[in-house]
């Protein structure tokens, strides 16, 4: 990470939005904003926070951010409760729920709640909005799609969720109705981060060479885990139709293979369909393979998103942002990204990821079209910048 | 006098957890939604669709045409102007009149089957100043080409909800801040529904410009100041 402050931000961002930033921050100078979460490492939402913190900071906000303590009891409770959340079935026990409000409680004891406005992201601390003090606006930013709950697990959390002042949810589509207002805020991407930031094209081959990916055919590229609702095999099945027709290698870059007994499986499967196929590439990255994935959607001429379920897809945006043609499964946010024909493509069928991605290959005047209507696409609706004006924006009208 | 001051705007988007998955539930739900909601998808849209333009000018007829692929009703719900509406719940009865009238020539239902349902919403605006002001028309049009588009949809579209008779933050200011009557009149008959933010803005400046060598003219011969009607 080169960048510091929000000035830095000036040459990537639209016109106008660091001086609006900055008037905004006017505004509410001298307001408490306290984020808290459960990991300060790891995932989209720490990776997000450890940016938008100190940027609201060198707006005049005094922002913090406080983790939850919790047991690997608590956090195997609260993954039950997060797969519940979004439709799996699972088995949740009274004593596992008393384990959630345990931690929750011992953790109000040892965090400080006061602030004009706390933000709590997820199911995990939730339950600290019942020690929750006077004069405090109390914010649930839910950042998964709770829209088909378990209903046991859901009915459990809701009479917390109903104890905030708002809820913020990345999709409407994701939220479920409330009595308390629901704010729509997607998630966005930081243009200077590591995974996204300019890349000169010598380190882009570099990368490339040390990760034995030859450039000498058009690349295929999806970044995700190996997961199901990915879709890795279809993307391979999408691949061979395409190959018929024209070379080209497909790079399948992922990790959480290595702690997720799931992912090792469908990793296992992935290879298995890949079979002795030598143009296509099964990466598995590091969480912190930030400058790889980088270098690999630069390298790429089409990227793929063929979700059959999806959060919101921030795999998409980034690839956009570099001006790439992207082609993603119609579901969860990237349709919010992907406006068909215009900032890309989304499709319901392994047939339908063929067709667009040779219509791409065979009209690279299409694909470059594509790619920079994309990128601004992205630089208006999905950058941290965005993201930051939206939470000072709350912060504004929920603790004037 | 008082001098201009520009304003920038942006959206926080609430949800209102009603979604239609076809055009009767759209109908349904379109007479029950707050009139905040019926703003924000008619013209509220401005906003959102500046770089990447909708196909049509509202966010009903582009959910027609796009998620329910219904061409007809697109067409039909395009062509509303809230300029013929001067009350939100006008242009809510009209919207629901061509809603009724189109469903009642139908057999069926027309629904969402692969696209995604219709999701209302409502805004509200948070404003900030921008830092520019005009004291003269001169400035004023130096500001109008410089300001962020969000900007000019502040004044040009925002501002007439909050003011009486249709008259917005620019025509306010140019009768009674500058004097100048009828390049208000002029700026009021724009059409802001009827293109882009970018295109109100350039036939804002160009009226302008016109008032200016007006202005410049009448300076070297005593006259009046101010475009023809």
């Amino acid at each position: 990470m080169k960048n510091t402050g929000l000035a830095a931000y000036r040459d990537v961002a639209p016109p106008g939005t660091v001086e609006f930033l900055s008037r905004l921050g006017e505004k509410v100078r001298g307001r408490t904003f306290r984020h808290i979460n459960s990991t300060r490492q790891g995932g989209g939402v720490a990776e997000i926070l450890m940016r938008l913190v100190p940027l609201m900071n060198d707006l005049g906000v005094r922002a913090d951010w406080e983790v939850l303590e919790g047991t690997s009891e608590f956090f195997r409770v609260t993954k039950a409760f997060h797969n519940a959340l979004q439709g799996e079935e699972q088995v949740i026990t009274e004593e596992m729920y008393q384990d959630y409000l345990d931690c929750n409680q011992h953790n109000a004891t040892r965090l400080d709640l006061q602030a004009d406005l706390v933000m709590i992201h997820d199911p995990q601390p939730a339950a600290l909005v019942l020690r929750r003090e006077p004069g405090s606006a109390w914010v649930w930013r839910c950042h998964i799609d709770v829209s088909r709950p378990q209903r046991r697990v859901w009915t459990f959390l809701r009479r917390y969720v109903e104890q905030f002042d708002a809820a913020i949810f990345s999709l409407p589509a994701f939220a479920q109705r409330l009595p308390i207002p629901q704010f729509l805020v997607y998630p966005s991407i930081d243009p200077l981060s590591d995974k996204n930031r300019d890349l000169p094209e010598a380190e882009v081959a570099g990368i490339l060479h040390r990760l034995e990916i030859p450039r000498d055919k058009p690349i295929l590229l999806q970044v995700s885990r190996f997961d199901r609702f990915k879709d890795p095999v279809g993307v391979i099945n999408a691949y061979r139709l395409v190959k018929r027709r024209t070379d080209c290698r497909l790079v399948l870059a992922g990790g959480g293979a290595i702690d997720d007994p799931e992912g090792k499986l469908v990793l296992a499967e992935v290879r298995e369909a890949a079979g002795q196929d030598a143009d296509i590439h099964v990466l598995e990255l590091p969480p912190d393979a930030h400058l790889e994935i980088n270098a690999l959607q630069r390298a790429a001429a089409v990227v793929l998103q063929k979700s059959t379920r999806e959060g919101f897809g921030l795999t998409v945006a980034e690839a956009m942002w570099k001006a790439k043609p992207v082609i993603g499964g119609a579901v969860g946010g990237i349709t919010a990204q992907l406006l068909y024909d215009v900032t890309g493509y989304t499709v319901h069928s392994v047939e339908g990821a063929a067709y667009r991605t040779l219509f791409l290959l065979h009209n690279p005047e299409a694909a470059i079209r594509i790619g920079r209507i994309a990128r601004e696409h992205v630089r208006r609706h999905f950058l941290i910048t965005r993201h930051l004006a939206e939470y000072l924006m709350l912060l504004h009208e929920l603790t004037a | 006098m008082t001098r201009f001051e520009f304003m920038d705007c942006r959206q926080l988007i609430q949800i209102l957890g009603l979604r239609a998955d076809d055009e009767q539930e759209l109908a349904d739900l379109l007479a029950e939604v707050p009139q905040d909601s019926v703003y924000h998808h008619t013209h509220g849209h401005f906003l959102r669709h500046g770089f990447v333009g909708a196909p049509y000018p509202n966010d009903f007829a582009t959910w027609a045409v796009t998620q329910v692929r219904d061409r007809a009703l697109g067409e039909r719900l395009a062509v509303v102007s809230p300029l013929d509406h001067p009350t939100l719940e006008d242009l809510r009865q009209e919207i629901l009149d061509i809603l009724d009238d189109h469903l009642s020539r139908l057999n069926i239902v027309p629904r969402v089957i692969f696209g995604e349902p219709f999701e209302f919403i409502q805004s509200r605006v948070v404003e900030v100043p921008t830092g520019i002001e005009a004291g003269s028309l001169a400035e004023f049009r130096t500001g109008l080409a410089t300001v962020p588009a969000s900007a000019i949809y502040f004044h040009a579209i925002e501002s007439a909800r909050r003011l009486p008779h249709t008259q917005t933050d620019f025509t306010v200011w140019l009768r009674e801040g500058l004097g100048m009557p009828v390049l208000a009149s002029a700026v009021g008959r724009l059409d802001p529904y009827a293109g882009s933010l970018e295109r109100l803005r350039t036939e804002i400046v160009r009226l302008c410009d016109a008032a200016l060598v007006g202005e410049a003219d009448a300076s070297v011969r005593g006259g009046e100041v101010g475009v023809q009607p």
